[in-house]
């Protein structure tokens, strides 16, 4: 089933981290094998934050293969090795958790394709995002779990998208969790409500294209395609509206960068989608009580129609 | 009413004024004995007194708690409960098969006012999916907009949605009649096998694919027709209708039913002549 929920405060920041994870938890009966958050915060926008991981997490429910906490080490020494070469320098580092790190990292090329190539060619590594606002959290466990293991509820920011997951097509791993990020872009990210019923044909030509595919979940695709058209040069809108055609099957997605958030619904309106939207804050979700979470006074909301795609700037 | 003993099986629904469409199918026709009335009511339901009324704050509870509640004043004769903060919870009001008057001030999540037979329902606010799925009588209107597969499966009664809904509207429908305000998203009216659906606004694409019978009435654009589904002629008898249904729904009555589009099956392929159990109440 999967929920999924979005805000974005227009002109003002706020506790967006909070926010989300009161939103996704409202939807914790859609899934709970997996919650993700993708979290756009208030940054002096200098450097980049890369949030990646060098593992997975194998508790209870996961179906990820038990590996020893000193492989995670040993794959971070890798990365570490690889980001002096690439010229990067690392201004500050967290470890979360042993498989899970956060860096900031100061880096000058604006073309992160070869910098991505590079760091996720290194075995069991892989870039969970890489922006100068955004940041991708994702692992096993209801919303408030994640939130508490990562201590997400202190974030400020003006936007977010998040996803309470039921694995269904894919295992129960970080790996197919959402958010996905628009690799390689900087500040991109997608979640999915919804299945994709040509995602090998349209992989097999973003493959082809030189695009990458970190798992087998139906809904990375979304993010791929949508970061290869804006790489061919559409705006997000653009690239959102060739998707209700380029994308075959039922879907509800959100896809946010550094300054906007979007949400797109296919043509038979399959998937629930509710939304709340005014001159100060437009939040949506699966479902009204997720809107409810942050919104308790009664409010004007509506179910956009099918083929419907929005697009609001911070 | 009309004395049923009288008239030929082939005009006793229409007689019965339930609807218009002679029910020529295959199946035996079979009419409702007076000596079973016994047999329609429904275990667990109460005659209410709609002078007795009570606020009921469902803020702190869940919907299971909240339909015990509502249950439980209805068994002490309430027939007039205001639910508090419904806060768009799930579920809420499911399952009343008795007259009630029935207000939320507020919005209702999924499957708000499902299975009920009977009940005068009014929302001030939005519903989510599926609301009043499987009606088999009563009246639900929502003051604002309502989420997709609004009405799914209804058996009778009237569902009105003065704002605007989303997808699926109707979808199933086997009697009773829909009102939107606003506009309707895709696949309106979708395998709808009776009943009567009226928009006052837009429509979206495959409107009443797949119908079985049943008419829809568009007073807006339409994106486009679904399988099937084929314009007819609008009748002064349809426009009376209109007009009288809209007054009584008190939405759109101003609104000018005579430029309204109307919507029908091309195809027969429907293969039933049974009153459904509401109808059969009504000869009571």
């Amino acid at each position: 089933m999967c929920g999924i929920a979005g805000l974005i405060h227009r002109g003002r920041s706020s506790n967006v981290g909070s926010e989300l994870q009161g939103m996704l938890q409202a939807l914790k009966h859609r899934g709970e094998d997996s919650t993700g958050y993708a979290l756009y915060g208030d940054t002096d926008g200098k450097n980049f934050i890369m949030r990646f991981k060098v593992g997975e997490n194998v508790g209870e429910g996961s179906s990820s293969v038990v590996e020893d906490v000193s492989v995670y080490d040993e794959r971070k020494k890798i990365v570490d090795e690889t980001l002096i070469e690439l010229g990067a320098k690392i201004i500050k580092e967290e470890r979360t958790l042993p498989y899970s790190l956060r860096y900031e990292i100061s880096y000058d090329k604006k073309d992160l394709l070869d910098f991505s190539q590079r760091i996720e060619s290194i075995p069991g590594v892989e870039i969970l995002s890489m922006g100068k606002s955004l940041e991708v959290i994702k692992d096993l466990g209801n919303a408030k779990a994640v939130c508490d293991r990562y201590s997400l509820d202190k974030l400020i920011g003006t936007h977010a998208i998040g996803h309470a997951r039921m694995a269904t097509e894919s295992g129960v791993d970080i790996k197919s969790a959402h958010p996905f990020w628009g690799y390689p872009f900087s500040d991109v990210s997608v979640v999915h409500n919804g299945q994709l019923t040509n995602y090998w044909n349209n992989r097999r030509a973003l493959e082809n294209k030189g695009m990458r595919f970190m798992s087998e979940c139906d809904s990375e695709l979304i993010a791929v395609y949508i970061a290869q058209k804006m790489r061919e040069g559409a705006s997000l809108e653009e690239g959102m509206k060739e998707s209700l055609t380029g994308l075959d099957g039922v879907f509800t997605y959100f896809v946010a960068t550094k300054n906007s958030l979007g949400m797109a619904k296919d043509t038979m309106a399959a998937k629930p989608l509710v939304l709340y939207e005014s001159d100060e804050l437009v939040a949506m979700g699966s479902e009204e009580i997720a809107i409810r979470s942050v919104l308790p006074q009664e409010i004007e909301t509506y179910d956009p129609f099918d083929g419907e795609v929005k697009v609001w700037q911070i | 009413m009309a004395n049923l003993k009288n008239v030929t099986k082939k005009s006793k629904a229409q007689s019965m004024g339930m609807h218009t469409e002679v029910l020529t199918g295959r199946t035996q026709q079979k009419f409702f004995d007076p000596d079973e009335a016994e047999n329609f009511y429904y275990f667990g339901t109460y005659d209410v007194d709609f002078n007795k009324r009570t606020n009921l704050d469902v803020k702190d509870m869940n919907a299971a708690e909240a339909n015990k509640e509502i249950d439980k004043l209805m068994s002490e004769g309430y027939g007039t409960i205001v639910i508090k903060n419904p806060q768009g919870k799930h579920s809420l009001g499911v399952g009343i098969l008795n007259k009630l008057n029935l207000i939320f001030e507020g919005s209702l999540g999924y499957f708000g006012m499902g299975s009920c037979d009977g009940p005068i329902v009014r929302i001030n606010g939005r519903v989510g999916w599926s609301c009043a799925e499987n009606l088999m009588a009563g009246k639900v209107v929502i003051e604002k907009n309502a989420g997709s597969c609004f009405g799914a499966a209804i058996r009778g009664g009237d569902l009105i949605c003065k704002g605007s809904v989303g997808a699926r509207t109707g979808i199933d429908m086997k009697g009773g009649t829909i009102i939107i305000g606003g506009d309707a998203g895709a696949f309106t009216g979708f395998m709808m096998q009776r009943g009567r659906i009226i928009i006052l606004g837009n429509v979206g694409i495959n409107l009443g694919d797949s119908m079985y019978d049943g008419t829809i009435f568009v007073g807006g654009e339409i994106g486009s027709y679904g399988s099937d589904a084929v314009d007819s002629e609008l009748t002064e008898s349809d426009q009376d209708w209109l007009r009288r249904k809209l007054k009584v729904a008190e939405i759109g009555e101003n609104f000018d039913v005579s430029k309204m589009k109307k919507i029908v099956a091309g195809k027969k392929l429907w293969n039933y002549d049974n009153l459904e159990p509401t109808e059969k109440k009504g000869a009571i």
